[in-house]
C-alpha cells in the first residue's frame, strides 16, 4: 500500500516536470532551429554582399572605361564623333560596348548562352548520329572506323574533358606515388638515395612539367594520327601533383608506431604481412591526407597545362575565351572561373569524405 | 633446470659517454607453472625488463635462457600483453584475435581459426562485442581483447606488462580474477610487471621488487604463502597478507629513500631530441 501511494507520488511529479521538460525541449530545439537560420542568414548576406561589391566595382570600371571612350572620340575625331560614341554606348550596341570586368547580371546570363549553347551542339549531334546511323553502319561492317562528330565543343563538354584529365592525372600520381612512397618510406637508405630527387623536382613549375612530358611524348606519337594532347596533359598534371603524396606516405610509411611494430614482432609477423596489415593500414590516414592535396594541386595546375596542351578542357576554353575578344567574352570566363571553383570544392569534398573513412584516431587502440 | 632463467642480465641504451645502463646485473629464475609479480616504481626499468624477455630486445651482456635456450627474438611460447593494449584500431575484435591466431597455428583452415577466436573472446566475455573495433570499447574491454589476443596464441608463457595499470580500480580488480581464472585453467606460467603491491600480493606466488632504474637490480624476493583460490575481500584479514604487504611496502619506500638521497647527485641526460621529419623531406 505504502508503495502505491511512493508510485503515485513519483508518476505525479513526473507529470508535474512533463510540461517543463517539454517546454525545455522546444526552447532547445527552437535555439538549434535558431542557430542554423542564423549560420545560413550570415552566409546569404555575405553572398549578397559580395555581388552588390561586386556590382559596384564593375559598374565602376565600366563607367570609366566608356568616359575614357568618349574621351578618345573626342581628342581624336571631335565632339560629333564622341556624341556618336556615347549615344553608341548608351544604347548597349555590342559593337562599342566597354569591355572591362563583367557584372553579375552579365555573368548570369553569360552562363545561360552557355547553357544554351550546349543544348544546340547536343541536338546537332544527335541530328548527325541519326543521319550518319546506316552510314556508320556499313563501315563498321566493313571494318573501318565509323564517322564520329567533330564539331564545336560545348562548355558542358570542356567540363567533362577536364574533369576526365583531372581524374587520370591523379591516377596517374596514385600510381606513381603511392608506391615509391611505401618502398621510401620501408628503406632508410632508399629514402636518402631518392631524397635530393625529391627535393629538387618537388618545387618545379607545372609549365616546365608540361614541356618535359611534351618532349618526350611527341616524340613517342610521331606518325600516329590520334591526338596526343590528352595524354600530354594528364602525364603533366599527374606529375606535377604527385609530390605530396609520395612525401606523405613516404613519411607515413615510416613513422608508423612502435607499439604496432612491437605487435607485428610479437605475433610474429612475415614481412609481407607486416607490410600490408599493420604498416600500411597504420599510415593510410597520412597517404589519404597527400591523396587530398594531390587532388587539390591537380586541379589547380590542370588549367595552366590545358591551356598549353590545347587540350579541349576548360583551361583552353579560358584561354580561347580571352583571345576571342568577343563582347562575352570576359563574362564567359568568369563563369567558367566559377566553375572551376566550385568543382574543386566538391573534388576536396569527396576527398575528404574518403579521408574521414579511412582516418582513425592514435588513441583508439590505445 | 628452471624454466626462464636471466643470468647477470644488463641493458645499456645509448654509446659511450651518453650511455645509460638502465638494468644491470639482474638474475632472475621462474620455474614452470609459477606466478611471478615483479614490483616496481614507474621508470625503474620494468617495460625494459619485460622487452628483454620477450626478446623484442636484446641484453648488453648477460643471458636471457627460456627452457634452457637463449633467447632470439620473438616467440608464439611467450604471450606478451602490453601495458598500453596496443590493438590495431582499424581492426575489429574479431580481426585483432583472428590475426594472431593465424600467425600461431599456421595450418588451421578456416573455421578452426574463426571457432578459436569465438571461444577466447567469449571467455574474455566479449562475444556481443566481436565485431567492434577498439575505438568502440572501453579500457577495459580492450585491455580483455589484448588478453584474449594473447592467450588465443596458446603461449607457454604469459608475460605482463603493467596490463590493468590504466584502468579504475572495480574493472581492474574483475580482470585480475579472469586473468587467474585462465591461469588456473592449465597453469601456464606467468610473469606479472605491476606497480601495484596489493595486485601482486592478490595474483602472484612470488615476488620480487625491483630497485629503481638506472642501474635497476631486482631485490629480494617475498613468497606468498596464501591458499588459493584467494579471496579479495578477506585478504585484509589475513595475518599473512597485512605482514608481506607491509614488508614490501617498507621495503619499497626505503628504496625509494634512497633513490631521492642519490637523485641529488645531477645525472648526465643525453642529448636526444624527438625525430623531426622537416629535414628528411
Amino acid at each position: 500500500m505504502e508503495q502505491e501511494i511512493i508510485l503515485q507520488k513519483e508518476s505525479d511529479k513526473l507529470s508535474f516536470l512533463k510540461p517543463i521538460a517539454s517546454f525545455l525541449k522546444s526552447k532547445f530545439e527552437k535555439a538549434k532551429v535558431l542557430k542554423s537560420l542564423k549560420k545560413t542568414g550570415i552566409t546569404l548576406v555575405s553572398i549578397l554582399l559580395f555581388l552588390g561589391l561586386w556590382h559596384l566595382g564593375s559598374k565602376a570600371l565600366y563607367n570609366k572605361e566608356a568616359a575614357y571612350k568618349i574621351e578618345k572620340a573626342l581628342n581624336e575625331q571631335g565632339q560629333e564623333a564622341a556624341d556618336a560614341e556615347k549615344a553608341c554606348i548608351a544604347s548597349g550596341d555590342s559593337s562599342c560596348q566597354p569591355n572591362t570586368l563583367p557584372s553579375p547580371t552579365q555573368v548570369w546570363a553569360s552562363f545561360q548562352s552557355l547553357i544554351a549553347d550546349h543544348k544546340l551542339i547536343n541536338a546537332k549531334k544527335e541530328a548527325f548520329a541519326t543521319k550518319m546511323a546506316a552510314t556508320n553502319a556499313k563501315l563498321v561492317a566493313q571494318g573501318k572506323d565509323a564517322i564520329v562528330y567533330t564539331g564545336r565543343a560545348s562548355f558542358v563538354d570542356t567540363i567533362l574533358t577536364s574533369i576526365k584529365t583531372v581524374f587520370a592525372g591523379f591516377l596517374l600520381a596514385l600510381l606513381i606515388a603511392v608506391p615509391i612512397g611505401i618502398i621510401i618510406g620501408l628503406s632508410p637508405s632508399l629514402r636518402s638515395a631518392f631524397n635530393w630527387f625529391i627535393q629538387i623536382f618537388k618545387p618545379v613549375s607545372p609549365v616546365v612539367w608540361y614541356l618535359l612530358v611534351f618532349m618526350i611524348v611527341k616524340t613517342l606519337y610521331i606518325g600516329a594520327s590520334s591526338d596526343n594532347a590528352f595524354v600530354i596533359s594528364f602525364i603533366s598534371v599527374g606529375l606535377c601533383a604527385m609530390w605530396a603524396t609520395l612525401v606523405n606516405t613516404a613519411m607515413g610509411v615510416s613513422s608508423v608506431d612502435k607499439d604496432y611494430i612491437n605487435v607485428a614482432k610479437v605475433l610474429k609477423l612475415g614481412t609481407f604481412q607486416k607490410v600490408f596489415k599493420v604498416i600500411l593500414p597504420s599510415s593510410l590516414p597520412l597517404i589519404f591526407t597527400g591523396l587530398r592535396i594531390t587532388l587539390s594541386v591537380a586541379w589547380m595546375v590542370l588549367i595552366a597545362i590545358e591551356l598549353l596542351a590545347q587540350s579541349p578542357g576548360l583551361g583552353l576554353f579560358v584561354w580561347e575565351e580571352f583571345q576571342n575578344g568577343a563582347n562575352d567574352s570576359n563574362s564567359k570566363i568568369i563563369v567558367a572561373m566559377f566553375v572551376i571553383g566550385i568543382i574543386g570544392f566538391l573534388l576536396d569534398r569527396l576527398m575528404l569524405m574518403v579521408q574521414q573513412m579511412v582516418s582513425f584516431n592514435k588513441n583508439e587502440g590505445i | 633446470m628452471a624454466y626462464l632463467e636471466l643470468k647477470n642480465v644488463s641493458k645499456t641504451y645509448g654509446q659511450g659517454k651518453d650511455s645509460t645502463e638502465v638494468i644491470s646485473n639482474i638474475n632472475l629464475k621462474i620455474e614452470e607453472g609459477e606466478f611471478v609479480a615483479i614490483v616496481g616504481f614507474t621508470g625503474s626499468g620494468k617495460t625494459t625488463l619485460v622487452n628483454l624477455i620477450n626478446g623484442l630486445i636484446k641484453p648488453t651482456s648477460g643471458e636471457v635462457l627460456f627452457k634452457g635456450e637463449p633467447v632470439v627474438g620473438t616467440s608464439h611460447e611467450r604471450g606478451v600483453i602490453f601495458q598500453n593494449y596496443s590493438l590495431l584500431p582499424w581492426l575489429s575484435v574479431f580481426q585483432n584475435v583472428a590475426m594472431a591466431v593465424k600467425e600461431a597455428f599456421p595450418k588451421e583452415n578456416k573455421s578452426e581459426i574463426k571457432n578459436r577466436v569465438e571461444s577466447y573472446v567469449e571467455m574474455v566475455g566479449l562475444t556481443h562485442a566481436i565485431n567492434k573495433r577498439p575505438k568502440e570499447l572501453s579500457g577495459g574491454m580492450r585491455q580483455r581483447v589484448a588478453v584474449a589476443r594473447a592467450l588465443a596464441m596458446k603461449p607457454e608463457m604469459i608475460i605482463m606488462d603493467e596490463p590493468l595499470g590504466a584502468l579504475d580500480a572495480l574493472t581492474r580488480g574483475n580482470l585480475q580474477d579472469e586473468i587467474l581464472n585462465i591461469w588456473n585453467q592449465d597453469k601456464r606460467t606467468a610473469l606479472l610487471i605491476t606497480n601495484d603491491v596489493d595486485e601482486g600480493i592478490y595474483m602472484a606466488d612470488r615476488i620480487i621488487p625491483l630497485k629503481p632504474g638506472p642501474n635497476a637490480t631486482l631485490g629480494p624476493e617475498f613468497i606468498i604463502d596464501i591458499d588459493r583460490p584467494r579471496d579479495k575481500t578477506e585478504l585484509n584479514d589475513n595475518a599473512s597478507f597485512m605482514k608481506t604487504r607491509n614488508e614490501i611496502i617498507a621495503y619499497l619506500m626505503a628504496i625509494g629513500e634512497d633513490r631521492k638521497s642519490v637523485s641529488e647527485v645531477e645525472y648526465l641526460l643525453p642529448d636526444l631530441a624527438p625525430k623531426s621529419f622537416v629535414d628528411t623531406f
